[in-house]
């Protein structure tokens, strides 16, 4: 089975920072790490890889720095890894991403499952995936937490919903994002680190994939950031007095003031 | 202090530093308190192939060299050395088969053990044969293609946990010492059960059990190397495994004086960090002081072992004395600089303190090795060329 695994680099910190002018991120300074929510995406591979069999091969867009985030999943039992690299892909919102990476899993071609992340820590908009999915025009998946079996072109999994989970069966190929319950991604092995270190990633150009320049960069992303801002944490308080009783006669008056009893 | 460590060495350093932060750091409170048997953290070591640090490479290991070794041993004993017990117990009863196992012996179980798929340990002691190892009474007797093997093991590492299990028995008690013999006993052997399971003071997590032999019978081609090198197999097999006890010793007290520090630098007395006053700085200094030059004599142990030397015994034991002494004196001090609250459960240095005692008893009591070390100082009329 050839497993496609889609990842991203993202800043290290949970306290982004922004950039008030650009209203981009500032990534001066900050360490990369892979999207935490795609961990899980790169152990479910390896571990359906040996479930089944395959190759695991993983794909991500960014900087030419991104190697090192394909080399880390290498380390920790992925085969291959492809970087899709172009400065035309710069500004690039979640509908051009999922084209290029569309593009480039086409390249790759004989794939019988894509999966990722629910979503990026950085963008948290969980786009991607479907939109891989539909320019592919395959079925979706989102937030599996188990993958109960793959057999006869078909796909039997669970995935999270609000209320519960939900057992779907889906043709494969098909794409699949998965939530943080499907598993407890491994630590890098010696072997894994020795692979690694020898490995050679594939670099693709917005050429080599074919790319349409009009459906790229800030030309093929029709999201325009109005303004990105920190919201302000207000927070008021008073403090009661008197006896426990008085306090709690007190607290009932002002919750019912305020209409939340 | 630049350590010129291998590529190798690095990687393996940093994937069980890695364990230690983010598996066992998290546990180990947990897992001290209910004596629980880390097994979850065993499949990541297993799966992370620091069980191929000690096998040569023609049985699917990375080529077992004993500094290699050592350093998966210390990173991992940074967070816990019931966890590194678990581990380097494995090493200890490999060891035998590795040294004195015949080539299909290897073939049947290094691959197995490299890839974690089952633990091993070694079996030794007994109630009336500690220190005095000669004084064992588990006999193995040769019945047509069989040994049947009769006696009880004490206080052994991985006990009831392990599959795999290198013991020493008495095949001709005539000859005392020269009597005995290694022998591969699995688990699930008929005659072979488990007594007691120890509760200890330190490295709870770690199983210590009884291992009971009665009329198990186990195939001849079980016994390692010849009939009668029992003892030599244990002494060089003891050899090999003591620099991973200095490795415990010196991985605790690295452990210790970072929790020290840590507390020592956020702790506010008479309107200051304790970090700030000389008594304690002196503390931590004199710490840090001892766990490098145990890490020193430890590594340049392991090189000499790896670079061929053919016997040294003495060198073994002066990293074991040495480090596991260091151990138990930077784990107390750790307490001290904590002051109250390193007494209570609350902060892992009283744990790290309990560890420490038992690093000082097993695999020779350090005073055992004061005999071997002024045996040999005594021998070369404690020169050095």
């Amino acid at each position: 089975m050839n497993i496609v695994v889609c990842i991203k680099q993202v800043p290290s910190t949970t306290e982004v920072k922004i950039n008030s002018e650009t209203n981009t991120l500032v990534r001066e300074g900050v360490e990369s790490i892979i999207n935490p929510f795609d961990t899980y995406a790169i152990e479910e591979g390896v571990r359906l890889k040996e479930r089944f069999g395959g190759k695991v091969t993983i794909l991500t867009m960014g900087p030419p720095q991104a190697d090192i985030a394909l080399k880390e999943c290498i380390e920790v039992g992925a085969d291959e890894g492809i970087l899709v690299s172009d400065r035309a892909f710069a500004g690039s919102d979640t509908l051009a991403t999922s084209y290029v990476l569309s593009k480039a899993i086409e390249k790759i071609g004989d794939y019988d499952l894509v999966i990722s992340g629910k979503q990026t820590m950085d963008g948290d908009t969980g786009q991607v995936g479907p939109g891989i999915a539909q320019r592919l025009g395959i079925p979706f998946v989102a937030y599996v937490s188990r993958v109960d079996d793959i057999s006869d072109g078909k796909m039997k999994a669970e995935r999270m919903i609000d209320e519960g989970h939900e057992v779907v069966e889906a043709p494969v190929p098909c794409v699949m994002s998965v939530s943080k319950e499907i598993n407890v991604p491994r630590l890098p092995s010696l072997r894994g680190k020795m692979k690694a270190k020898s490995a050679q990633l594939t670099v693709w150009s917005a050429q080599d994939l074919g790319i349409e320049d009009n459906k790229v960069g800030l030309a093929g992303s029709p999201t325009f950031v109005m303004q990105i801002f920190s919201p302000k944490r207000e927070r008021q308080s008073e403090m009661l007095e008197g006896s426990s009783a008085e306090q709690v006669s007190a607290l009932c008056d002002k919750l019912s003031e305020m209409k939340v009893v | 202090m630049e350590y010129f460590l291998d590529e190798q060495q690095k990687m393996i350093k940093e994937i069980a530093r890695n364990i230690t932060e983010e598996r066992i750091k998290p546990v180990r409170a947990e897992l001290d308190e209910k004596e629980e048997f880390p097994r979850e953290i065993i499949k990541e070591i297993a799966q992370a192939d620091l069980f191929r640090v000690f096998i040569p490479e023609e049985y699917e290991g990375f080529g077992a060299k004993c500094l290699d070794a050592c350093l998966a041993i210390e990173e991992l004993s940074r967070g816990c050395c019931g966890v590194s017990i678990c581990y380097a117990a494995v090493m200890l009863g490999t060891l035998p088969i590795i040294l004195f196992g015949s080539d299909e012996m290897k073939q049947k179980y290094l691959p197995q053990i490299a890839s974690g798929e089952r633990l091993v340990a070694f079996g030794l002691t007994e109630s009336g044969a500690g220190s005095d190892a000669g004084a064992m009474k588990t006999l193995a007797k040769l019945d047509g293609d069989s040994y049947i093997i009769n006696g009880t093991k004490q206080f052994i590492s991985n006990g009831g946990d392990a599959e795999i299990y290198s013991i020493i028995a008495l095949t001709n008690p005539a000859k005392g010492v020269r009597g005995a013999s290694a022998f591969v006993v699995e688990k699930d052997t008929p005659g072979f059960t488990f007594g007691k399971k120890e509760k200890k003071m330190g490295i709870r997590c770690s199983s210590t059990c009884e291992l009971v032999y009665h009329n198990c019978k186990v195939p001849k081609e079980n016994l390692i190397g010849k009939e009668g090198a029992g003892f030599i197999a244990t002494l060089k097999t003891l050899d090999g495994s003591r620099p991973g006890v200095a490795a415990q010793g010196v991985g605790l007290g690295q452990g210790a004086l970072e929790e020290a520090v840590a507390y020592a630098r956020q702790r506010v007395q008479f309107g200051q960090a304790v970090s700030s006053f000389q008594a304690v700085q002196h503390m931590l200094a004199d710490m840090a002081t001892q766990v490098e030059a145990a890490r020193l004599l430890l590594y340049a142990c392991a090189r000499t072992i790896d670079a061929g030397a053919t016997n040294y015994t003495e060198d073994g034991a002066m990293a074991k004395l040495f480090a596991t002494d260091m151990a138990m004196k930077v784990t107390t001090d750790a307490v001290q600089v904590f002051g109250g609250v390193g007494y209570t459960r609350d902060y892992p240095v009283e744990k790290m303190m309990r560890d420490a005692k038992i690093l000082q008893i097993y695999e020779g009591t350090n005073q055992i090795l004061r005999n071997d070390i002024i045996s040999h100082v005594y021998k070369r009329k404690a020169m050095r060329p």
